[in-house]
């Protein structure tokens, strides 16, 4: 009797996921689900719930994923518990976004019905198909002028190849066509399947840190029934732990006696670090597991490296703290001691992206008050010494001497890229420029391209994603896999300022790019660096070898002519704000570097 | 600490120069009742301030006054105020103003000291500047300062006006040693914010020199007068002797108490600086309003609010830091905590230092205001 009454309890679930391309609207749009199922009231709804962090809202991008339950009655006069769970939305974290959808039955593709569709959609849509969902393709922004539904319809038929009889229209911002995505969303996606009484396997896909109960583990179970008191193990990580409770999401936390197959909740299990929580593993009892992981489980590694210093030494001590505490809500972010000599002591840091090395140092800033500088972003080269020793290097002050080295190797990713074919020239321009290899070149639909090449990670972390949405008008998708190490010509550059080595400013690259990476620098930071009382000469060397120089000129003549009663306070205003942006620049001998000079060498020309 | 300075700000002139940033009205109707508020102001004040050993009448353009209203003035400083007979007495004056009686009178109101806007002595800049007297109205004017008995008197030069080169600004400055002023003073053209001289930089009808050509002009102008026997003892002002040397605007620079009087004019004492309304509305409102005195705004000054100005303003001057007094006043021992940063600047030529100051060079006023931002 009572597996019977789980079994229905399941047919009464849904699992689901929106996924769009960026500005689509797909924050309002869960939103208004949140909203129209009653879950808070009106008064204290604060828009876009589902990305709670400043920073998400700012950039309009969700970077942690989050879920919720939303309890719904349908037509039928039946309650649903549909449970919305949302997807990171930039390649960084492309991992979690197939944990994600992994954890649903079914997807709302929305469609901007202005814009229609876009690179963004497809890939979803690929994606959302590749997990063998359920979807519903949903035509927003219907209340726009320029809406143009006739032709979204008729790019789900050519372009997307749905089912022209399956969408829906709403207007997220007006709220009009809620009810009927709720509706679909119970009719069409289907219940969860699973078996209550089978052995545990509940997928990880997503954890939190809460600093009253540890690590808050986000996940659904896909067979088996857990509760409170049980002895979990995680399957890839190892460790077990007894649950101190599980639950479910609405806005808050809401406890439950227990989690069943097809639910989607929460496990608190007196996990100290988030790092402990890896996204993809597979929770199961320690008394009766099951058989084998579920699939897909993969170990996120960083593949950008950068060094973080203070701005002033004495605030270490803080950046070490809010290092640790920013570590708990992150697990994908590593870090360890290093030390600089032009910039003191600080941290290496490890990253899944540029994107992800941006969040957190903004994060850390924001959140943290900390003043940071950044060294350049490196990736992981492998290096082979005469000896035959074989190193990993990821930090340029760790490179060692270029005459004990046999060979250089650089890691390798495969991208692959879709985007309309009118795009086509302008992407392999890019990728040729990025030093892009052994391409292959498909049309999966009409007008459509996918383009594969192989191009070394190094190119690709400091702005390819950024030049390549600009290239391809925004209509391109990228995604990247790292294949190997490969043969690379490597060299050190150093950048010395007033013949002084900026340790945090050298780079290791290609010997073909190092005149122009030098140049390139120098000239970057000339922007940067304001005038000061010397001459500054900046250079670029290889060893001993000078191969970019530029100078700074300095100040010839800065005084008021005239300072009497009058303007005194005015003049002292005027130096004091100087002198407070002079106090946020790291002194480097007698120069003195703002923060954004180490910033500014990584961007490109094209910015 | 020195004796307090009395400042007084005529807000009135006859046309306005576009060059000009100071509050000044071309509306001379209220002169007579500004001059009855002064005074009226300095009532407010007699409690607060005792004695004054310098007094400033500024502007504006106070040689717009008549000998009555500048009777008017200084009999109220008396009446309110202990004025040692030592004291500087300066008035600021236009060429284009007085005769020689009107100088004679001066002097018998005790006015001792001249500070003559001659500004240039080229017609053509002259007329850039917008001013209403030619070369020959300053000559004329120095002249009658002299027979009129006048022995300490200062003129100001303005360099940097587009179209003048180095030849022609060094012409301005032989005519003015040729004339023997016990000061000078030598601003460089300054384009300010919202001045009509801005708007019409901003439109591009003229250009200015950049800052290599403006160290020229600086550096040529100290050479040039002190070879002809001037000491350069501030960034902008030179002195035949030391007892030449404008002891009043002096106070501005180490922090000694001053007053001023008038609308827009700054006080300072005790760490604490204010300032009356800059319009002549806003100030006549106040003061006829009651006994408060007419104060547009006021700041206390931190400890480090005092120790940038000391920098700033001791490193204009050519005595620059005096290091005891800084160390008493701020606990530092400036030559031994910021040794790794004074050591290059000697080496470069921008100070030079001994056990009692860190001095600018030339070079190192010209770059006075960095060079206070790196300690």
């Amino acid at each position: 009797m009572g597996g019977l009454f789980i079994l229905r309890n399941m047919d009464y679930i849904r699992n689901f996921s929106i996924i769009a391309h960026i500005d689509h609207g797909k924050s309002t749009l869960a939103d208004r689900l949140i909203q129209h199922t009653g879950v808070c009231d009106i008064r204290n709804f604060q828009d876009q719930i589902l990305d709670n962090m400043d920073i998400e809202r700012e950039r309009g991008i969700t970077i942690k994923s989050q879920a919720i339950s939303l309890p719904y009655t349908a037509r039928d006069e039946k309650t649903y518990n549909l449970n919305l769970i949302d997807t990171p939305g930039h390649v960084d974290f492309s991992y979690e976004v197939s944990r994600s959808l992994a954890s649903c039955e079914g997807v709302l593709l929305l469609i901007d019905a202005a814009q229609g569709v876009q690179a963004q959609t497809l890939a979803n849509l690929y994606l959302a198909m590749e997990h063998d969902l359920e979807i519903i393709p949903v035509i927003n922004k219907i209340d726009l002028p320029s809406a143009d539904v006739e032709r979204v319809i008729e790019q789900i038929d050519s372009e997307l190849g749905l089912d022209t009889d399956t969408h829906l229209k709403c207007s997220a911002k007006e709220g009009t066509g809620i009810e009927d995505i709720l509706e679909a969303i119970v009719q069409r996606v289907p219940p969860p399947r699973g078996n209550p009484g089978a052995p545990l396997a509940a997928l990880i896909f997503d954890a939190q840190y809460d600093p009253f109960r540890g690590t808050v583990i986000h996940c659904r179970i896909m067979d088996g029934t857990v509760q409170s008191g049980d002895i979990i193990r995680f399957m890839y990580g190892g460790a077990t732990y007894k649950v101190e409770e599980v639950g479910h999401f609405l806005l808050a936390r809401q406890k439950r006696d227990r989690l069943s197959a097809g639910e989607v909740g929460y496990i608190i299990a007196g996990v100290k670090t988030i790092s402990d929580v890896r996204t993809g593993d597979t929770i199961t009892l320690e008394n009766r597991p099951c058989d084998k992981p579920l699939p897909g489980f993969k170990e996120v590694k960083p593949v950008v490296f950068a060094s973080i210093y203070p701005i002033a030494s004495d605030d270490y001590e803080d950046l070490a703290v809010a290092l640790e505490k920013y570590k708990l809500n992150d697990a994908s972010f590593v870090y360890e001691k290093d030390a600089s000599v032009a910039l003191g002591q600080g941290f290496r840091c490890g990253f899944l992206g540029l994107l992800h090395l941006d969040i957190v140092q903004e994060r850390l800033e924001r959140e943290y008050d900390q003043s940071l500088i950044l060294s350049v972003p490196s990736v992981r080269f492998r290096l082979t010494l005469k000896d035959g020793t074989v190193l990993y290097v990821d930090n340029p002050s760790h490179y060692p001497p270029q005459m004990s080295i046999a060979k250089g190797e650089e890691p390798y990713i495969r991208a692959a890229m879709m985007m309309p074919e009118r795009y086509l020239g302008a992407v392999m321009k890019l990728c040729q420029e990025k030093r892009g290899m052994n391409s292959s070149l498909s049309y999966p639909g009409p007008g459509r391209a996918e383009l594969i090449y192989e191009m070394p990670l190094s190119e690709v972390i400091y702005d390819f994603y950024d030049r390549f949405k600009s290239v391809s008008q925004g209509y391109g998708s990228f995604d990247y896999e790292l294949i190997d190490f490969r043969d690379s010509n490597l060299v050190l550059i150093d950048i010395l300022v007033n013949g002084e080595k900026v340790d945090a400013l050298s780079q290791i690259v290609h010997r073909d790019r190092a005149r122009a990476c030098g140049l390139q620098s120098c000239e970057r930071l000339k922007e940067e660096i304001p005038k000061q009382m010397f001459k500054i000469a900046l250079q670029a060397a290889i060893g001993g070898e000078i191969i970019a120089r530029t100078t700074i000129t300095a100040f010839r003549k800065d005084v008021t002519a005239k300072c009497y009663g009058g303007d005194i306070s005015r003049k002292r205003k005027l130096l004091d704000k100087q002198r407070k942006g002079k106090k946020r620049m790291k002194m480097i001998g007698n120069v003195s570097i703002p923060q954004s000079a180490f910033l500014a060498v990584l961007k490109s020309d094209t910015d | 600490m020195s004796l307090p300075g009395l400042y007084i700000h005529i807000p009135f002139c006859r046309t306005k120069c576009p060059y000009c940033h100071f509050y000044s009205t071309t509306d001379l109707t209220s002169v007579d009742v500004v001059i009855a508020s002064i005074v009226g102001e300095m009532e407010l004040y007699a409690d607060e301030f005792d004695t004054f050993d310098t007094i400033y009448i500024g502007g504006g353009t106070p040689s717009l006054l008549t000998i009555q209203q500048l009777d008017v003035i200084l009999s109220g400083v008396h009446r309110h105020f202990h004025i040692p007979p030592n004291a500087e007495i300066t008035i600021e004056v236009n060429p284009a103003d007085g005769d020689l009686a009107w100088y004679r009178s001066l002097k018998n109101l005790g006015v001792n000291r001249l500070h003559m806007g001659v500004q240039s002595f080229s017609d053509q800049a002259l007329t850039f500047l917008g001013r209403r007297h030619r070369a020959e109205d300053a000559v004329a004017a120095l002249e009658n300062t002299v027979r009129a008995g006048f022995d300490n008197f200062g003129l100001d030069l303005i360099y940097g006006i587009p179209g003048q080169d180095m030849q022609s600004w060094r012409e301005s400055l032989a005519r003015a040693v040729s004339l023997a002023p016990p000061h000078l003073s030598a601003y460089q053209l300054a384009i300010e914010e919202e001045t009509p001289l801005w708007q019409r930089h901003q439109r591009g009808s003229f250009d200015i020199p950049d800052e290599d050509a403006s160290l020229s002009f600086f550096l040529e102008t100290s050479a040039y007068l002190e070879r002809s026997g001037y000491h350069h003892y501030e960034v902008s002002n030179y002195a035949s002797s030391p007892s030449r040397k404008s002891r009043h605007n002096q106070k501005y620079w180490d922090h000694t108490p001053y007053l001023g009087l008038g609308p827009g004019a700054h006080s300072f004492k005790e760490g604490r600086r204010w300032w009356n309304h800059r319009g002549i509305e806003g100030y006549l409102k106040d003061l006829a309003a009651g006994t408060a005195a007419p104060v547009a705004g006021d700041e206390t000054l931190s400890r480090e609010d005092l120790r940038l100005e000391t920098l700033f303003m001791s490193l204009r001057t050519a005595r620059g830091i005096d290091l005891a007094a800084f160390r008493l006043q701020f606990g530092e021992n400036l030559l031994k905590e910021q040794h790794t940063i004074i050591q290059p600047l000697v080496d470069r030529g921008f100070i030079v230092v001994n056990d009692e100051r860190i001095s600018p060079t030339t070079r190192g006023l010209a770059v006075a205001d960095q060079l206070a931002l790196i300690f």
